[in-house]
Protein backbone atom coordinates (compact mmCIF):
# COMPACT_ATOMS: atom_id res chain seq x y z
CA UNK A 1 0.00 0.00 0.00
CA UNK A 2 2.83 2.11 1.02
CA UNK A 3 4.70 1.30 -2.83
CA UNK A 4 1.18 2.43 -4.41
CA UNK A 5 0.78 5.52 -2.47
CA UNK A 6 4.33 6.43 -3.27
CA UNK A 7 3.84 5.77 -6.90
CA UNK A 8 0.78 7.71 -7.10
CA UNK A 9 2.96 10.65 -5.13
CA UNK A 10 5.66 10.35 -7.68
CA UNK A 11 3.02 10.13 -10.68
CA UNK A 12 1.67 13.11 -9.60
CA UNK A 13 4.76 14.98 -9.56
CA UNK A 14 5.71 13.95 -12.47
CA UNK A 15 2.11 14.79 -13.94
CA UNK A 16 2.63 18.37 -13.35
CA UNK A 17 5.12 18.33 -15.54
CA UNK A 18 2.83 16.92 -18.44
CA UNK A 19 -0.04 19.35 -16.84
CA UNK A 20 1.91 22.15 -17.81
CA UNK A 21 2.74 21.07 -20.92
CA UNK A 22 -1.01 20.00 -21.69
CA UNK A 23 -1.54 23.65 -20.80
CA UNK A 24 0.91 25.03 -23.09
CA UNK A 25 -1.00 22.77 -26.14
CA UNK A 26 -4.08 23.17 -25.25
CA UNK A 27 -3.94 27.29 -25.69
CA UNK A 28 -2.40 26.71 -29.00
CA UNK A 29 -4.83 23.97 -30.03
CA UNK A 30 -7.82 26.93 -28.99
CA UNK A 31 -6.20 29.47 -31.13
CA UNK A 32 -5.13 27.77 -34.51
CA UNK A 33 -7.16 24.36 -34.23
CA UNK A 34 -3.48 22.46 -35.27
CA UNK A 35 -1.49 21.02 -32.49
CA UNK A 36 1.68 22.79 -32.44
CA UNK A 37 4.61 20.21 -32.88
CA UNK A 38 7.63 22.80 -32.12
CA UNK A 39 5.72 23.45 -28.59
CA UNK A 40 8.39 21.72 -26.81
CA UNK A 41 11.42 22.83 -28.75
CA UNK A 42 10.09 26.69 -28.25
CA UNK A 43 9.54 25.75 -24.11
CA UNK A 44 13.23 24.53 -24.52
CA UNK A 45 14.85 27.74 -25.80
CA UNK A 46 12.48 29.47 -23.46
CA UNK A 47 14.76 27.75 -20.59
CA UNK A 48 17.62 28.26 -22.14
CA UNK A 49 17.40 31.93 -22.20
CA UNK A 50 16.11 31.87 -18.67
CA UNK A 51 19.31 29.47 -18.23
CA UNK A 52 21.63 32.81 -19.91
CA UNK A 53 19.77 35.46 -17.93
CA UNK A 54 20.80 33.66 -14.70
CA UNK A 55 24.33 32.71 -16.00
CA UNK A 56 24.56 36.73 -16.54
CA UNK A 57 23.87 37.62 -13.03
CA UNK A 58 20.07 37.91 -12.82
CA UNK A 59 18.26 36.70 -10.00
CA UNK A 60 16.19 33.81 -10.36
CA UNK A 61 12.64 35.73 -10.61
CA UNK A 62 13.50 38.84 -12.31
CA UNK A 63 14.98 36.11 -15.15
CA UNK A 64 11.72 33.91 -14.86
CA UNK A 65 9.43 37.19 -15.59
CA UNK A 66 12.03 38.19 -18.25
CA UNK A 67 11.86 35.05 -20.04
CA UNK A 68 8.04 35.00 -20.02
CA UNK A 69 7.70 38.41 -21.66
CA UNK A 70 11.20 37.28 -24.23
CA UNK A 71 8.52 34.26 -25.02
CA UNK A 72 5.90 35.97 -25.25
CA UNK A 73 6.87 38.47 -27.89
CA UNK A 74 8.93 35.33 -29.71
CA UNK A 75 5.31 33.32 -29.91
CA UNK A 76 3.43 36.48 -31.58
CA UNK A 77 6.66 37.20 -33.46
CA UNK A 78 7.01 33.52 -34.96
CA UNK A 79 3.14 33.37 -35.94
CA UNK A 80 3.79 36.85 -37.66
CA UNK A 81 6.52 35.94 -39.24
CA UNK A 82 6.03 32.23 -40.45
CA UNK A 83 2.29 31.18 -39.80
CA UNK A 84 0.81 34.54 -40.83
CA UNK A 85 1.64 33.91 -44.90
CA UNK A 86 0.00 30.57 -44.51
CA UNK A 87 -2.83 31.01 -42.95
CA UNK A 88 -4.96 30.01 -46.18
CA UNK A 89 -2.64 26.81 -46.63
CA UNK A 90 -4.03 23.38 -46.25
CA UNK A 91 -3.28 21.71 -42.83
CA UNK A 92 0.14 19.40 -44.10
CA UNK A 93 1.76 23.41 -44.80
CA UNK A 94 1.49 24.51 -41.38
CA UNK A 95 2.63 20.90 -40.21
CA UNK A 96 5.60 21.26 -41.99
CA UNK A 97 6.37 24.57 -40.55
CA UNK A 98 6.19 22.93 -37.04
CA UNK A 99 8.35 20.74 -38.10
CA UNK A 100 10.49 23.12 -39.75
CA UNK A 101 10.39 25.76 -36.33
CA UNK A 102 11.29 22.47 -34.11
CA UNK A 103 14.53 21.72 -36.15
CA UNK A 104 15.64 25.26 -36.38
CA UNK A 105 14.87 25.69 -32.35
CA UNK A 106 16.98 22.13 -31.55
CA UNK A 107 19.65 22.73 -33.33
CA UNK A 108 19.87 26.54 -32.80
CA UNK A 109 19.62 25.96 -29.44
CA UNK A 110 22.31 22.98 -29.91
CA UNK A 111 24.45 25.49 -31.68
CA UNK A 112 24.53 28.40 -28.91
CA UNK A 113 24.24 26.54 -25.97
CA UNK A 114 26.05 22.82 -27.27
CA UNK A 115 24.41 20.21 -25.84
CA UNK A 116 25.87 19.01 -22.99
CA UNK A 117 23.49 18.99 -19.70
CA UNK A 118 23.50 22.02 -17.50
CA UNK A 119 21.80 21.88 -14.05
CA UNK A 120 18.61 24.60 -13.61
CA UNK A 121 17.99 26.06 -10.33
CA UNK A 122 14.65 25.53 -8.67
CA UNK A 123 12.81 28.28 -7.36
CA UNK A 124 11.60 26.11 -4.24
CA UNK A 125 14.47 23.95 -3.07
CA UNK A 126 14.73 20.53 -3.65
CA UNK A 127 14.23 19.29 0.29
CA UNK A 128 10.82 17.04 0.88
CA UNK A 129 7.35 18.78 1.09
CA UNK A 130 6.30 16.45 3.89
CA UNK A 131 8.38 14.69 6.22
CA UNK A 132 7.34 11.50 4.48
CA UNK A 133 10.06 12.62 1.86
CA UNK A 134 6.96 11.51 -1.00
CA UNK A 135 7.14 14.65 -3.15
CA UNK A 136 10.24 17.11 -3.19
CA UNK A 137 9.64 21.04 -2.34
CA UNK A 138 10.52 21.54 -6.11
CA UNK A 139 7.12 19.03 -7.37
CA UNK A 140 4.83 20.68 -4.63
CA UNK A 141 5.93 23.98 -6.79
CA UNK A 142 5.35 23.07 -9.88
CA UNK A 143 1.84 21.58 -9.21
CA UNK A 144 1.05 24.91 -7.60
CA UNK A 145 2.38 26.95 -10.11
CA UNK A 146 0.64 25.07 -13.21
CA UNK A 147 -3.08 25.26 -11.42
CA UNK A 148 -2.09 29.19 -10.83
CA UNK A 149 -1.83 29.55 -14.27
CA UNK A 150 -4.84 27.53 -14.91
CA UNK A 151 -6.69 29.92 -12.63
CA UNK A 152 -5.41 32.67 -14.86
CA UNK A 153 -6.34 31.43 -17.94
CA UNK A 154 -10.03 30.90 -16.09
CA UNK A 155 -10.23 34.26 -15.54
CA UNK A 156 -8.41 35.64 -18.52
CA UNK A 157 -10.88 33.78 -20.71
CA UNK A 158 -13.82 33.98 -19.14
CA UNK A 159 -14.36 37.24 -17.20
CA UNK A 160 -12.27 40.08 -20.07
CA UNK A 161 -13.08 41.40 -23.01
CA UNK A 162 -10.11 40.57 -24.86
CA UNK A 163 -10.57 36.86 -23.56
CA UNK A 164 -13.90 36.95 -25.29
CA UNK A 165 -12.60 38.07 -28.30
CA UNK A 166 -9.95 35.03 -28.38
CA UNK A 167 -12.33 33.12 -27.88
CA UNK A 168 -14.49 34.58 -30.64
CA UNK A 169 -12.05 34.99 -33.05
CA UNK A 170 -11.06 30.68 -31.89
CA UNK A 171 -14.67 29.57 -32.88
CA UNK A 172 -16.00 31.88 -35.63
CA UNK A 173 -13.32 34.00 -37.26
CA UNK A 174 -15.30 35.05 -40.21
CA UNK A 175 -18.44 36.09 -37.43
CA UNK A 176 -15.32 38.06 -35.17
CA UNK A 177 -13.97 39.77 -37.98
CA UNK A 178 -18.09 41.07 -38.84
CA UNK A 179 -17.38 42.01 -35.52
CA UNK A 180 -14.14 44.03 -36.50
CA UNK A 181 -12.15 42.18 -34.13
CA UNK A 182 -8.88 41.62 -35.57
CA UNK A 183 -8.63 37.79 -35.98
CA UNK A 184 -5.01 37.63 -37.02
CA UNK A 185 -3.46 39.29 -34.14
CA UNK A 186 -5.72 37.25 -31.89
CA UNK A 187 -4.34 34.45 -33.31
CA UNK A 188 -0.66 35.86 -32.69
CA UNK A 189 -1.41 36.77 -29.45
CA UNK A 190 -2.57 32.87 -28.59
CA UNK A 191 0.62 32.18 -30.22
CA UNK A 192 2.27 34.48 -27.51
CA UNK A 193 0.52 33.45 -24.65
CA UNK A 194 0.97 29.62 -25.76
CA UNK A 195 4.89 30.23 -25.45
CA UNK A 196 4.97 32.38 -22.23
CA UNK A 197 3.06 29.44 -20.76
CA UNK A 198 5.27 26.77 -22.68
CA UNK A 199 8.61 29.04 -21.39
CA UNK A 200 6.96 28.53 -17.65
CA UNK A 201 6.62 24.89 -18.46
CA UNK A 202 10.02 24.75 -19.47
CA UNK A 203 11.74 26.62 -16.31
CA UNK A 204 10.20 24.15 -14.01
CA UNK A 205 10.44 20.99 -15.51
CA UNK A 206 14.19 22.12 -16.30
CA UNK A 207 15.31 21.35 -12.44
CA UNK A 208 13.87 17.28 -13.01
CA UNK A 209 15.11 16.30 -16.11
CA UNK A 210 18.16 18.97 -16.72
CA UNK A 211 18.64 21.62 -19.13
CA UNK A 212 19.41 20.19 -23.05
CA UNK A 213 18.11 20.47 -26.22
CA UNK A 214 16.17 17.36 -26.48
CA UNK A 215 14.66 17.69 -22.93
CA UNK A 216 11.51 18.55 -24.24
CA UNK A 217 10.96 15.50 -26.86
CA UNK A 218 9.14 12.84 -24.60
CA UNK A 219 7.55 15.47 -22.47
CA UNK A 220 5.78 17.20 -25.19
CA UNK A 221 4.20 13.39 -26.30
CA UNK A 222 3.16 12.83 -22.66
CA UNK A 223 2.21 16.71 -22.91
CA UNK A 224 -0.23 15.89 -26.10
CA UNK A 225 -1.35 12.67 -24.38
CA UNK A 226 -2.60 14.69 -21.38
CA UNK A 227 -4.18 17.18 -23.50
CA UNK A 228 -6.00 14.45 -25.59
CA UNK A 229 -6.95 12.80 -22.30
CA UNK A 230 -8.22 15.74 -20.93
CA UNK A 231 -9.78 17.39 -24.34
CA UNK A 232 -7.95 19.47 -26.33
CA UNK A 233 -10.81 22.21 -25.75
CA UNK A 234 -10.73 22.30 -22.11
CA UNK A 235 -7.54 23.45 -20.16
CA UNK A 236 -9.27 22.11 -16.79
CA UNK A 237 -9.30 18.75 -18.75
CA UNK A 238 -5.83 18.76 -20.04
CA UNK A 239 -4.14 19.71 -16.54
CA UNK A 240 -6.12 16.23 -15.39
CA UNK A 241 -5.18 14.85 -18.39
CA UNK A 242 -1.31 15.48 -17.39
CA UNK A 243 -1.41 14.36 -13.98
CA UNK A 244 -3.82 11.44 -14.78
CA UNK A 245 -0.98 10.37 -17.47
CA UNK A 246 1.87 10.74 -14.83
CA UNK A 247 0.18 8.52 -12.25
CA UNK A 248 -0.83 5.53 -14.83
CA UNK A 249 2.66 5.98 -16.24
CA UNK A 250 4.27 5.63 -12.87
CA UNK A 251 1.72 2.72 -11.62
CA UNK A 252 1.58 0.90 -14.83
CA UNK A 253 5.97 0.95 -14.83
CA UNK A 254 6.30 -0.67 -11.11
CA UNK A 255 3.12 -2.61 -11.50
CA UNK A 256 3.38 -4.61 -14.94
CA UNK A 257 6.94 -6.07 -14.77
CA UNK A 258 6.64 -5.92 -18.61
CA UNK A 259 6.88 -2.27 -18.63
CA UNK A 260 10.13 -1.07 -16.32
CA UNK A 261 11.75 1.40 -17.17
CA UNK A 262 12.42 1.36 -20.66
CA UNK A 263 9.01 0.94 -22.05
CA UNK A 264 7.61 3.53 -19.86
CA UNK A 265 7.00 6.36 -23.09
CA UNK A 266 5.42 3.78 -24.78
CA UNK A 267 2.65 4.38 -22.42
CA UNK A 268 1.70 7.44 -23.53
CA UNK A 269 1.49 6.68 -27.10
CA UNK A 270 -0.61 3.77 -25.53
CA UNK A 271 -2.85 5.97 -23.84
CA UNK A 272 -3.17 8.37 -26.77
CA UNK A 273 -4.19 5.96 -29.31
CA UNK A 274 -6.95 4.13 -26.57
CA UNK A 275 -8.51 7.89 -25.72
CA UNK A 276 -8.70 8.67 -29.26
CA UNK A 277 -10.53 4.93 -29.51
CA UNK A 278 -12.63 5.10 -26.95
CA UNK A 279 -13.91 8.74 -26.25
CA UNK A 280 -11.81 10.96 -29.00
CA UNK A 281 -13.01 14.24 -27.70
CA UNK A 282 -11.55 13.12 -24.25
CA UNK A 283 -12.77 13.26 -20.92
CA UNK A 284 -13.84 16.71 -20.77
CA UNK A 285 -13.86 18.34 -23.98
CA UNK A 286 -16.48 18.88 -26.12
CA UNK A 287 -17.24 17.05 -29.24
CA UNK A 288 -16.41 18.71 -32.44
CA UNK A 289 -19.25 19.28 -34.71
CA UNK A 290 -19.56 20.59 -38.29
CA UNK A 291 -22.29 21.28 -40.47
CA UNK A 292 -21.72 20.06 -43.82
CA UNK B 1 -31.46 62.63 -48.43
CA UNK B 2 -27.73 61.79 -49.21
CA UNK B 3 -25.68 58.88 -50.47
CA UNK B 4 -24.37 56.92 -47.65
CA UNK B 5 -22.96 54.08 -49.35
CA UNK B 6 -22.21 53.95 -53.28
CA UNK B 7 -20.26 51.43 -55.45
CA UNK B 8 -19.56 52.29 -59.12
CA UNK B 9 -18.79 49.26 -61.54
CA UNK B 10 -18.47 46.45 -58.80
CA UNK B 11 -16.65 43.75 -59.62
CA UNK B 12 -16.63 40.42 -57.43
CA UNK B 13 -14.40 37.14 -57.88
CA UNK B 14 -14.42 33.91 -56.49
CA UNK B 15 -10.89 32.63 -57.19
CA UNK B 16 -10.64 33.24 -60.97
CA UNK B 17 -14.65 33.19 -61.20
CA UNK B 18 -16.22 36.15 -61.68
CA UNK B 19 -19.62 37.08 -59.82
CA UNK B 20 -20.14 40.48 -60.11
CA UNK B 21 -20.28 42.41 -63.53
CA UNK B 22 -19.94 45.87 -63.31
CA UNK B 23 -22.52 46.89 -60.54
CA UNK B 24 -23.80 49.97 -59.73
CA UNK B 25 -25.46 50.33 -56.10
CA UNK B 26 -26.15 53.20 -54.16
CA UNK B 27 -27.40 53.61 -50.25
CA UNK B 28 -29.93 56.59 -49.37
CA UNK B 29 -28.77 57.95 -45.61
CA UNK B 30 -31.82 56.53 -43.47
CA UNK B 31 -33.52 54.21 -45.81
CA UNK B 32 -34.11 51.04 -45.90
CA UNK B 33 -32.69 49.21 -49.18
CA UNK B 34 -33.59 45.71 -50.74
CA UNK B 35 -31.19 44.06 -53.48
CA UNK B 36 -33.32 41.26 -55.04
CA UNK B 37 -32.62 38.36 -57.65
CA UNK B 38 -33.51 34.83 -57.88
CA UNK B 39 -30.41 31.88 -56.18
CA UNK B 40 -27.19 32.63 -57.56
CA UNK B 41 -27.70 36.09 -58.46
CA UNK B 42 -25.11 36.89 -56.20
CA UNK B 43 -26.54 39.03 -54.11
CA UNK B 44 -24.82 37.35 -51.34
CA UNK B 45 -21.65 38.35 -53.07
CA UNK B 46 -22.58 42.09 -53.62
CA UNK B 47 -23.13 42.24 -49.60
CA UNK B 48 -19.84 40.22 -48.96
CA UNK B 49 -18.28 42.91 -51.92
CA UNK B 50 -19.36 45.52 -49.81
CA UNK B 51 -17.56 44.29 -46.70
CA UNK B 52 -14.52 43.38 -48.24
CA UNK B 53 -15.11 39.44 -47.81
CA UNK B 54 -14.10 38.93 -51.51
CA UNK B 55 -11.96 40.15 -54.13
CA UNK B 56 -13.68 43.24 -55.87
CA UNK B 57 -13.00 45.53 -58.18
CA UNK B 58 -14.32 48.89 -59.10
CA UNK B 59 -14.88 51.87 -56.57
CA UNK B 60 -16.91 51.46 -52.65
CA UNK B 61 -17.38 54.92 -51.07
CA UNK B 62 -18.80 54.94 -47.43
CA UNK B 63 -20.05 58.12 -46.40
CA UNK B 64 -17.38 59.43 -49.01
CA UNK B 65 -14.32 57.76 -47.97
CA UNK B 66 -13.02 54.87 -50.16
CA UNK B 67 -13.46 51.49 -48.22
CA UNK B 68 -12.54 49.08 -51.07
CA UNK B 69 -9.97 47.46 -50.43
CA UNK B 70 -10.13 47.59 -46.48
CA UNK B 71 -9.46 44.84 -44.67
CA UNK B 72 -12.68 43.19 -43.23
CA UNK B 73 -12.16 44.50 -40.02
CA UNK B 74 -11.51 47.95 -40.60
CA UNK B 75 -14.47 48.59 -42.47
CA UNK B 76 -16.87 47.16 -39.90
CA UNK B 77 -14.97 49.38 -37.47
CA UNK B 78 -16.22 52.51 -40.00
CA UNK B 79 -20.01 51.71 -38.75
CA UNK B 80 -21.02 48.69 -41.09
CA UNK B 81 -22.92 45.97 -39.91
CA UNK B 82 -23.02 42.87 -41.60
CA UNK B 83 -25.32 40.20 -40.88
CA UNK B 84 -24.48 37.39 -42.38
CA UNK B 85 -26.47 34.51 -44.35
CA UNK B 86 -26.42 31.57 -41.34
CA UNK B 87 -26.63 34.04 -38.62
CA UNK B 88 -22.96 34.09 -37.68
CA UNK B 89 -23.62 33.24 -34.01
CA UNK B 90 -21.13 32.39 -31.74
CA UNK B 91 -23.08 29.41 -30.62
CA UNK B 92 -20.56 28.26 -27.96
CA UNK B 93 -20.86 31.94 -26.02
CA UNK B 94 -24.42 32.81 -24.33
CA UNK B 95 -26.57 34.98 -25.37
CA UNK B 96 -24.70 37.80 -23.73
CA UNK B 97 -21.51 37.65 -24.85
CA UNK B 98 -22.80 37.38 -28.46
CA UNK B 99 -23.94 40.91 -27.89
CA UNK B 100 -20.49 41.60 -25.90
CA UNK B 101 -18.92 40.48 -28.42
CA UNK B 102 -20.37 43.04 -30.82
CA UNK B 103 -19.35 45.63 -28.79
CA UNK B 104 -16.10 45.02 -29.16
CA UNK B 105 -14.77 47.71 -31.77
CA UNK B 106 -16.36 50.07 -28.58
CA UNK B 107 -14.84 51.17 -25.15
CA UNK B 108 -17.01 52.53 -22.26
CA UNK B 109 -18.26 49.98 -20.23
CA UNK B 110 -21.31 52.12 -19.54
CA UNK B 111 -22.21 52.64 -22.89
CA UNK B 112 -21.94 49.20 -23.76
CA UNK B 113 -24.00 47.80 -20.94
CA UNK B 114 -26.62 50.58 -21.70
CA UNK B 115 -26.77 49.30 -25.07
CA UNK B 116 -27.05 45.30 -24.25
CA UNK B 117 -30.51 46.59 -22.38
CA UNK B 118 -31.75 48.48 -25.50
CA UNK B 119 -31.55 45.35 -27.44
CA UNK B 120 -33.23 43.32 -24.62
CA UNK B 121 -35.58 46.50 -24.91
CA UNK B 122 -36.72 45.33 -28.68
CA UNK B 123 -35.85 41.91 -28.51
CA UNK B 124 -37.44 40.89 -24.63
CA UNK B 125 -37.41 37.19 -25.21
CA UNK B 126 -33.54 37.60 -25.67
CA UNK B 127 -33.25 38.81 -22.18
CA UNK B 128 -35.00 35.94 -21.07
CA UNK B 129 -32.32 33.84 -22.68
CA UNK B 130 -29.26 35.65 -21.33
CA UNK B 131 -26.93 33.12 -19.91
CA UNK B 132 -27.93 30.53 -22.24
CA UNK B 133 -25.56 29.52 -25.21
CA UNK B 134 -26.24 30.59 -28.44
CA UNK B 135 -26.42 27.38 -30.13
CA UNK B 136 -29.58 26.30 -27.93
CA UNK B 137 -31.85 29.42 -29.31
CA UNK B 138 -34.47 28.68 -32.07
CA UNK B 139 -33.57 29.99 -35.41
CA UNK B 140 -35.77 32.99 -34.87
CA UNK B 141 -34.68 33.78 -31.51
CA UNK B 142 -31.04 33.41 -33.04
CA UNK B 143 -31.94 36.23 -36.45
CA UNK B 144 -32.76 38.41 -33.38
CA UNK B 145 -29.76 37.58 -31.81
CA UNK B 146 -27.89 38.24 -35.15
CA UNK B 147 -29.45 41.85 -35.52
CA UNK B 148 -28.49 42.36 -31.88
CA UNK B 149 -25.42 41.87 -32.21
CA UNK B 150 -25.21 44.33 -34.93
CA UNK B 151 -26.82 47.06 -32.85
CA UNK B 152 -24.12 46.56 -30.19
CA UNK B 153 -21.71 47.87 -33.27
CA UNK B 154 -23.72 51.53 -33.30
CA UNK B 155 -24.18 51.14 -36.44
CA UNK B 156 -24.72 53.64 -39.25
CA UNK B 157 -25.33 51.00 -41.99
CA UNK B 158 -26.74 47.20 -41.54
CA UNK B 159 -25.86 44.74 -44.21
CA UNK B 160 -29.12 41.92 -43.68
CA UNK B 161 -28.33 38.93 -45.98
CA UNK B 162 -31.40 37.12 -46.04
CA UNK B 163 -33.01 37.72 -42.37
CA UNK B 164 -36.21 35.98 -43.36
CA UNK B 165 -34.25 32.52 -43.84
CA UNK B 166 -36.28 29.36 -42.56
CA UNK B 167 -38.07 31.14 -40.03
CA UNK B 168 -42.22 30.97 -39.68
CA UNK B 169 -44.17 33.68 -41.17
CA UNK B 170 -44.72 34.83 -37.68
CA UNK B 171 -41.58 35.41 -36.99
CA UNK B 172 -40.49 37.12 -40.47
CA UNK B 173 -43.39 39.57 -39.61
CA UNK B 174 -42.07 40.43 -35.82
CA UNK B 175 -38.76 40.70 -37.26
CA UNK B 176 -39.55 42.70 -39.80
CA UNK B 177 -41.54 45.36 -37.76
CA UNK B 178 -38.20 45.79 -35.46
CA UNK B 179 -36.10 46.38 -38.45
CA UNK B 180 -38.52 48.97 -39.12
CA UNK B 181 -38.59 50.23 -36.08
CA UNK B 182 -34.64 50.27 -35.78
CA UNK B 183 -34.67 52.02 -39.20
CA UNK B 184 -37.01 54.89 -37.88
CA UNK B 185 -35.82 55.56 -34.58
CA UNK B 186 -31.95 54.46 -34.43
CA UNK B 187 -31.61 56.41 -37.71
CA UNK B 188 -29.86 52.81 -39.20
CA UNK B 189 -29.53 52.93 -42.85
CA UNK B 190 -30.13 49.37 -44.24
CA UNK B 191 -29.38 47.35 -46.89
CA UNK B 192 -31.75 43.84 -47.22
CA UNK B 193 -30.90 40.96 -49.12
CA UNK B 194 -34.61 38.77 -49.75
CA UNK B 195 -35.59 35.94 -51.50
CA UNK B 196 -39.07 37.05 -50.34
CA UNK B 197 -39.72 39.66 -52.40
CA UNK B 198 -42.81 40.91 -51.20
CA UNK B 199 -41.77 40.69 -47.80
CA UNK B 200 -38.98 42.98 -48.77
CA UNK B 201 -40.59 45.54 -51.29
CA UNK B 202 -43.36 46.23 -48.66
CA UNK B 203 -40.78 47.32 -46.11
CA UNK B 204 -37.79 48.61 -48.58
CA UNK B 205 -37.71 52.01 -50.00
CA UNK B 206 -35.64 51.80 -52.93
CA UNK B 207 -34.76 48.70 -54.59
CA UNK B 208 -32.22 46.43 -56.68
CA UNK B 209 -32.99 43.86 -58.89
CA UNK B 210 -30.15 41.56 -59.87
CA UNK B 211 -29.39 38.79 -62.09
CA UNK B 212 -26.57 36.66 -62.61
CA UNK B 213 -24.32 39.86 -61.19
CA UNK B 214 -25.83 42.46 -63.13
CA UNK B 215 -28.47 45.19 -62.68
CA UNK B 216 -31.48 44.54 -64.04
CA UNK B 217 -33.61 47.87 -63.02
CA UNK B 218 -33.74 50.03 -59.67
CA UNK B 219 -36.06 52.40 -58.68
CA UNK B 220 -38.12 53.40 -55.72
CA UNK B 221 -39.84 50.11 -54.11
CA UNK B 222 -42.83 51.23 -55.02
CA UNK B 223 -42.43 51.28 -59.02
CA UNK B 224 -40.80 48.03 -58.79
CA UNK B 225 -44.01 46.52 -57.31
CA UNK B 226 -46.15 47.91 -59.64
CA UNK B 227 -43.88 47.21 -62.58
CA UNK B 228 -45.47 43.81 -63.38
CA UNK B 229 -43.19 42.40 -66.22
CA UNK B 230 -40.60 42.56 -63.42
CA UNK B 231 -42.70 41.12 -60.93
CA UNK B 232 -43.73 38.21 -63.12
CA UNK B 233 -40.31 37.30 -64.88
CA UNK B 234 -38.00 38.05 -61.47
CA UNK B 235 -40.02 38.03 -58.46
CA UNK B 236 -42.44 35.30 -59.17
CA UNK B 237 -45.62 36.66 -57.60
Amino acid sequence: MELFLHQVLAGLATGGIYACMALAVVMIYQAIDHLNFAQGEMAMFSTFIAWQLIQWGLPYWLAFGATIVISFAAGVAIERVVLKPLHNAPVLSHVVAFIALLAILNSGAGFIWDYTIKSFPTPFGNGPLFAEGLMSRHDGGMIAVTLLMLAFLYLFFRHTRIGLAMRAAAANPESARLAGIRVGWMTALGWGMAAAIGSVAGMLIAPVVFLEPNMMLSILLYGFAGAVVGGLTSPGGAVLGGFLVGIVENLAGTYIPVVGREMKLSIALFIIVAVLCVKPSGLFGRPIVTRV
Amino acid sequence: MSKLLEARALCAFYGATQVLFGLDLSIEEGGITTLLGANGAGKTTTLRALCGMVRTTGDIRFDGKTISGRATEDIVRLGIAHVPQGRGTFSRQTVEENLEIGAMTRSGRAAIAADIERVYGYFPRLRERRRQQAGTLSGGEQQMLAVGRAMMLRPRLMLLDEPSFGLAPLIVEELFGILRTLNLTEKVSMLVVEQNAALALDVADEAYLIETGELVSCGPAQQLRDDENIRRAYLGY
